[in-house]
């Protein structure tokens, strides 16, 4: 046969040649040139896994673990995989009913499809885990998955531990490291020291398939980075005495603050009212927060470092101190007190009225001579050193701020207050200029526009019985696996000498009067046989404005004291709101905590102080009045808003109203009802009828 | 007759069996990676016949023992019976009519029981080679007639009709790869010219405002004038032909495209057309519209997404790839029909560049050492028989290539040698067995 158009095959081979170039070209193009499509090829089956690591443990100062983590169970349900179960025995196991259960499939379809698992139920209560762990097998679908969350076994501390919380979106702003979702500390030293606490995350590089499921690791896990667990906090907290202290203020509104004074490590500090830290923690923690945060006697607020109150008489012996240093005073100098001081237009009240009282300055201490004081105050004011009280006023701003009054101590907890020393500026506005030391007269006696909190008191306390040096009051002593150059503890760990200047035998004087205090003096009744306890009482007028009226509510007691005296080991400052004497309330309570504390146990006299105490209700009324007005605010605005008025009836109807009023009508002080009030109301009811 | 290997060894081209052995291992590990999943019980699982890889791996046995029965029969046996199977072809595939089965939303197969299944246009390509060899090697056949070539043309186009009305256009566009045989045989290379210019100006007219496309074809025929013009003034027929072709190409591009768009496609077949060369289908009435959504059976992903995620898997396969078992996207089924018409993706994500570019080399060995085969026969038989084979090949590795890639619009053609499916192995082996047999009796001259 001829083979006539034989140059056709190469014709041919080269239309083959010329195809396989282009499909050549194009695969360079794809595979080589362009690299979006690894990009995207990662993009479409990786997935970074965040691996939370355990969260650092905070322990007390006897090694107890008092902040720890336990293991909750989330129920997921993967909804292409649920078939064949038994929903009425689920649904009773849940406590749900069917309706229910489809809709919660249905919410679980919609936010992750049904090839991934979602939460059915977060956090599930132990009983219902354990009936559910039982039956698993019989619900194809689902499956309990861990969730860690924080615990804390004695059930205390609340204010100091704080909490987690989801991350919200001020923190993602200000730091790179957190993804929604993640937990992050809220309050407390969980939030102080969350970098210790939190541990370095790790990244585990998973596979997932087309319906987004999980299916492998990545390479063999060699690009995951290992979770590093967080570091765990060891304090100065004795837990026992933490709970005690929190114990003794049951039903009352004031605070606690007792701290070792060698090391200004802090022992305990409760807060009242306080919270079960727990109830942040499990299934219904929103809830919780929102009935915690909608108390008018704000639980969630730490008095201990952001209640602000007048000093009162606990001021005394720093007042002492200013004017021997100053040279003012002498130990032996003394005032003829006969119960008031006459020395300005205005009269000051002293509650001892028997002469001689104020003979020297050991006595005026003892028994705590407003006379005596506010003429030491004002004899500081008017020191013919300065020639002008305005001098003298800011001399004497210099040591009380030494003392660390009037400004941030720095404790390790976020948003600390700083109390309020007031300088001429203050005076000269509110007087016009012509001021003298008799307008200010009371500051004398811890009262006038002086604010400290109760942590600053106790830390003056620590001054005190240090003679003149201290360490910045804080709770954590040690950070687990800590380097040399962590500088979070560094601060805590430096001496401040601030008042060391003060000769050693002047500390003498006013701490053997403060020691009389207990002997002698205000406090004698809860002398510790055996303890030679330094302390000082204070009474303190105060006033709150309820419904734009400033009110006189019931003096606020104060306590201060260290002990013992030749090696203190424990200053405390105890303030009960509203609760009358400081020698009646709050000393017992100081010195209740100083014998737990030094004693290890109670005598049975004490322990059967300590029950009456616990027992005893010191709950200011009012704030049942404040209550009603904020709740009745709240429904009003939630019927207006809501068009839905079931919860405000009860705030209209005449017999619920005065039932949820009755206990303020007779223990307010004021008879005076608000003016305010009642056509607020009315105008409310108003809106809600024409809205019904 | 070789001492040592007497019978059916004798004269058997071993580079291409050598060739067809290793595709078929390449096949069967690529289907093997994409369906294999962690933990599998390898060698029960290739023994089982339940895994797609062990059936592909039957196939390939089955293969091998048809190849072995065919090296066995005479030469003479596939030019005697060549019109006997074509009339047999063309019967199996009007059959289909009455005893299909739906399967992806096909009409081409027909099912015994539950293991085996046969798509009959894919089959009768063997057929139909057979039959257009015969036909163009009678020796009263003078193929530079035109009634020849209309006869070639009909024996290799009513297989191609069949499957078009079984909604299967990607094989019935295989069948027009037999005029590459026909081209060698003599058909004037202005039919391939014409061909090519046409789906040009159908790409064209897709691509480009029909205005736009109008003045470049203006612009064209002007600049063809100007080149041509002292042609034009010795002979006026020049001219009336360029404005002629204008005249045509404007016309084809105005009227004849948009009517075929409208009227002779389906929506989905216009959609993935449009697809191909990156544009968005807008259906123009709401019953094409309708028609496309139940194509896609109601799932979201469209054919452009298939193409998108092939692109992807071949593209993150870089240079050296990521190993047999280690691509993430062929492995996790990201890829549709990755065991079938989506293989190739395996390659690309797997071996990287270099991969590709040597599996696409044995590719290209084999088409030219056919090529090379076909030159070397004796008897028109055998080569217009081994142009067949190697046209039939080449339309498939480069429509299925393309189409993974994103160069050409998604229609279902196997990969030779490499996609999962019974019919389609056992199509291109037999192929090329007969191709071998044929090629052993090279000194034969079969009528």
């Amino acid at each position: 046969m001829p083979v006539f158009n034989q140059s056709r095959s190469n014709i041919i081979r080269l239309i083959f040649a010329a195809m396989f170039l282009i499909i050549a070209a194009q695969l360079f193009n794809l595979q080589i040139f362009s690299s979006k499509y690894k990009a995207l090829a990662y993009q479409n089956a990786l997935f970074p896994k965040r691996i939370y690591p355990n969260r650092g443990i905070i322990y007390d100062r006897h090694g107890k673990a008092i902040l720890n983590n336990a293991i909750l169970y989330d129920l997921m349900v993967t909804p292409s995989q649920v078939r064949n179960i038994d929903t009425a025995y689920f649904c009773q196991i849940m406590g749900i009913d069917t309706a229910e259960f489809r809709s919660r499939i249905l919410d679980a379809k919609f936010k992750n499809g049904s090839f991934r698992p979602t939460i059915f139920e977060d956090l599930l209560e132990p009983d219902l885990y354990a009936k559910l762990e039982e039956n698993i097998w019989r619900f194809s679908g689902f499956n309990l998955q861990e969730r860690p969350i924080r615990v804390y076994p004695f059930n205390a501390a609340a204010h100091i531990l704080g909490y987690v919380g989801e991350v919200d979106s001020s923190v993602l702003k200000r730091s790179s490291g957190y993804q929604l979702g993640d937990y992050v500390g809220r309050t407390g030293l969980e939030q102080f020291y969350e970098k210790q606490l939190m541990g370095q995350r790790g990244i585990e590089f998973w596979i997932k398939d087309n319906k987004n499921r999980l299916v492998g690791h990545y390479e063999n896990k060699q690009l995951d980075t290992p979770a590093i667990a967080g570091r765990n906090l060891r304090t100065y907290l004795d837990v026992e005495l933490q709970q005690f202290a929190e114990k003794l203020l049951n039903n009352k509104v004031g605070a606690i603050v007792a701290i070792e004074p060698k090391t200004g490590g802090i022992i305990a500090m409760a807060s009242s009212p306080d919270f079960n830290p727990n109830s942040l923690t499990g299934p219904d923690k929103q809830k919780n927060y929102a009935k915690l945060q909608l108390d008018v006697k704000s639980p969630l607020f730490n008095r201990a470092i952001k209640g602000q109150y007048p000093a009162g008489s606990t001021y005394k012996p720093l007042g002492a101190l200013i004017a021997l240093d100053e040279g003012i005073i002498t130990p032996a100098s003394g005032y003829d007190c006969r119960g008031v001081y006459l020395g300005c237009n205005r009269p000051v009240k002293c509650d001892e009225k028997a002469p001689g009282h104020a003979a020297n300055l050991r006595l005026a201490i003892a028994h705590s001579c407003n006379s005596f004081f506010c003429n030491t105050f004002r004899q500081t004011l008017d020191n013919p050193e300065f020639h002008s009280p305005r001098k003298g006023l800011m001399k004497w701003k210099e040591y009380v701020n030494a003392f660390g009054l009037g400004h941030r101590i720095g404790v390790d907890l976020p948003s600390e207050d700083g109390g309020n020393i007031p300088d001429t500026t203050v005076y000269d506005k509110d007087y016009n200029h012509s001021w003298n030391s008799c307008t200010m007269v009371t500051m004398g006696i811890g009262q006038d526009k002086m604010l400290v909190t109760p942590l600053q008191m106790a830390n003056a306390m620590c001054i005190v019985a240090n003679k003149g040096y201290f360490y910045v009051p804080h709770f954590v002593e040690k950070i687990d696996g800590e380097k040399p150059d962590d500088s979070v503890l560094a601060k805590y760990r430096l001496k401040h000498e601030v008042l060391t200047h003060i000769p050693d035998d002047v500390y003498e004087v006013v701490i053997s009067g403060m020691q009389d205090v207990t002997e002698i003096g205000t406090a004698k009744s809860v002398r510790i046989p055996g303890i030679n306890m330094c302390a000082k009482t204070g009474t303190a007028e105060n006033y709150l404005v309820i419904e734009h009226k400033r009110t006189k509510l019931k003096n606020n007691a104060m306590f201060v004291c260290f002990a013992p005296r030749e090696n203190p080991k424990i200053a405390i400052a105890v303030v009960v709101q509203n609760a009358g004497y400081g020698a009646a309330w709050a000393a017992p309570i100081g010195s209740l905590l100083v014998e737990k504390y030094l004693n290890d146990t109670l005598s049975t006299a004490s322990a059967k102080k300590a029950e009456q105490i616990i027992n005893t209700d010191l709950m200011p009324k009012y704030f049942v009045r404040l209550q009603f007005i904020q709740d009745s605010t709240n429904a009003a605005i939630r019927a207006h808003r809501m068009h839905d008025s079931t919860y405000y009836l009860k705030y209209i109807q005449s017999s619920s109203r005065a039932a949820l009023l009755d206990t303020f009508r007779r223990n307010i002080q004021t008879p005076q009802k608000s003016a305010m009030m009642k056509p607020k109301a009315n105008k409310n009811i108003k809106k809600t009828d024409s809205v019904l | 007759m070789n001492q040592r290997n007497p019978g059916i060894t004798k004269g058997v081209d071993w580079p291409l069996v050598w060739i067809w052995t290793i595709l078929c291992c390449i096949g069967i590990s690529c289907i093997f990676a994409t369906t294999y999943r962690d933990g599998d019980n390898v060698f029960q699982s290739f023994i089982s016949l339940k895994t797609d890889y062990s059936r592909e791996l039957l196939f390939f046995i089955m293969g091998g023992v048809i190849g072995i029965f065919i090296l066995l029969t005479d030469s003479k046996f596939f030019t005697a019976t060549a019109n006997i199977s074509y009339a047999i072809g063309i019967l199996l595939m009007l059959l289909v009519f009455p005893f299909h089965s739906r399967v992806k939303g096909t009409e081409s197969i027909i099912r015994f029981g539950n293991l085996f299944q046969l798509q009959p246009a894919e089959l009768c390509t063997i057929f139909v080679n057979l039959a257009l060899a015969k036909y163009l090697s009678r020796v009263e056949t003078d193929f530079y007639k035109p009634r020849s070539q209309l006869i070639a043309a009909a024996i290799a186009l009513v297989p191609a009709m069949l499957s078009i009305l079984q909604h299967e256009t990607g094989l019935a566009l295989v069948y027009f790869s037999f005029f590459l045989v026909m081209f060698r045989e003599g058909l004037s290379p202005s039919v391939l010219i014409v061909g090519f210019s046409f789906a040009a100006l159908v790409v064209a007219t897709l691509l480009l405002e029909p205005n736009t496309l109008a003045l470049i074809l203006t612009c064209i025929a002007i600049v063809a004038v100007y080149l041509l013009r002292k042609q034009v003034k010795r002979n006026r027929g020049m001219l009336f032909l360029i404005v002629g072709i204008w005249f045509v190409c404007v016309g084809v591009q105005r009227f004849v495209v948009p009517f075929i768009f409208d009227h002779v496609f389906r929506p989905y077949q216009v959609q993935r057309i449009y697809n191909a060369i990156g544009k968005d289908y807008i259906p123009k009435n709401e019953a094409d519209a309708l028609e496309i959504e139940q194509k896609s059976d109601g799932k979201k992903k469209d054919d452009n997404y298939n193409v998108k995620q092939s692109k992807i898997a071949i593209g993150s396969g870089s240079v050296f790839g990521k190993g047999l078992l280690k691509g993430t996207q062929t492995r996790y089924e990201f890829v549709p029909e990755q065991s079938t018409d989506f293989i190739f993706c395996t390659v690309g994500e797997g071996f990287g560049f270099v991969g590709s570019i040597v599996f696409l080399g044995i590719y290209l060995l084999l088409l030219m050492r056919i090529v090379s085969i076909a030159e070397r026969q004796r008897s028109v038989f055998s080569r217009c028989y081994a142009y067949g084979v190697a046209s039939i090949y080449f339309f498939h590795i480069a429509v299925n290539v393309c189409m993974t890639i994103g160069l050409a619009p998604v229609v279902g053609i196997p990969l030779p040698f490499m996609s999962y499916g019974g019919t389609s192995l056992l199509t291109f082996t037999i192929l090329l067995f007969i191709l071998i047999r044929l090629d052993a009796d090279r000194q034969m001259v079969l009528r």
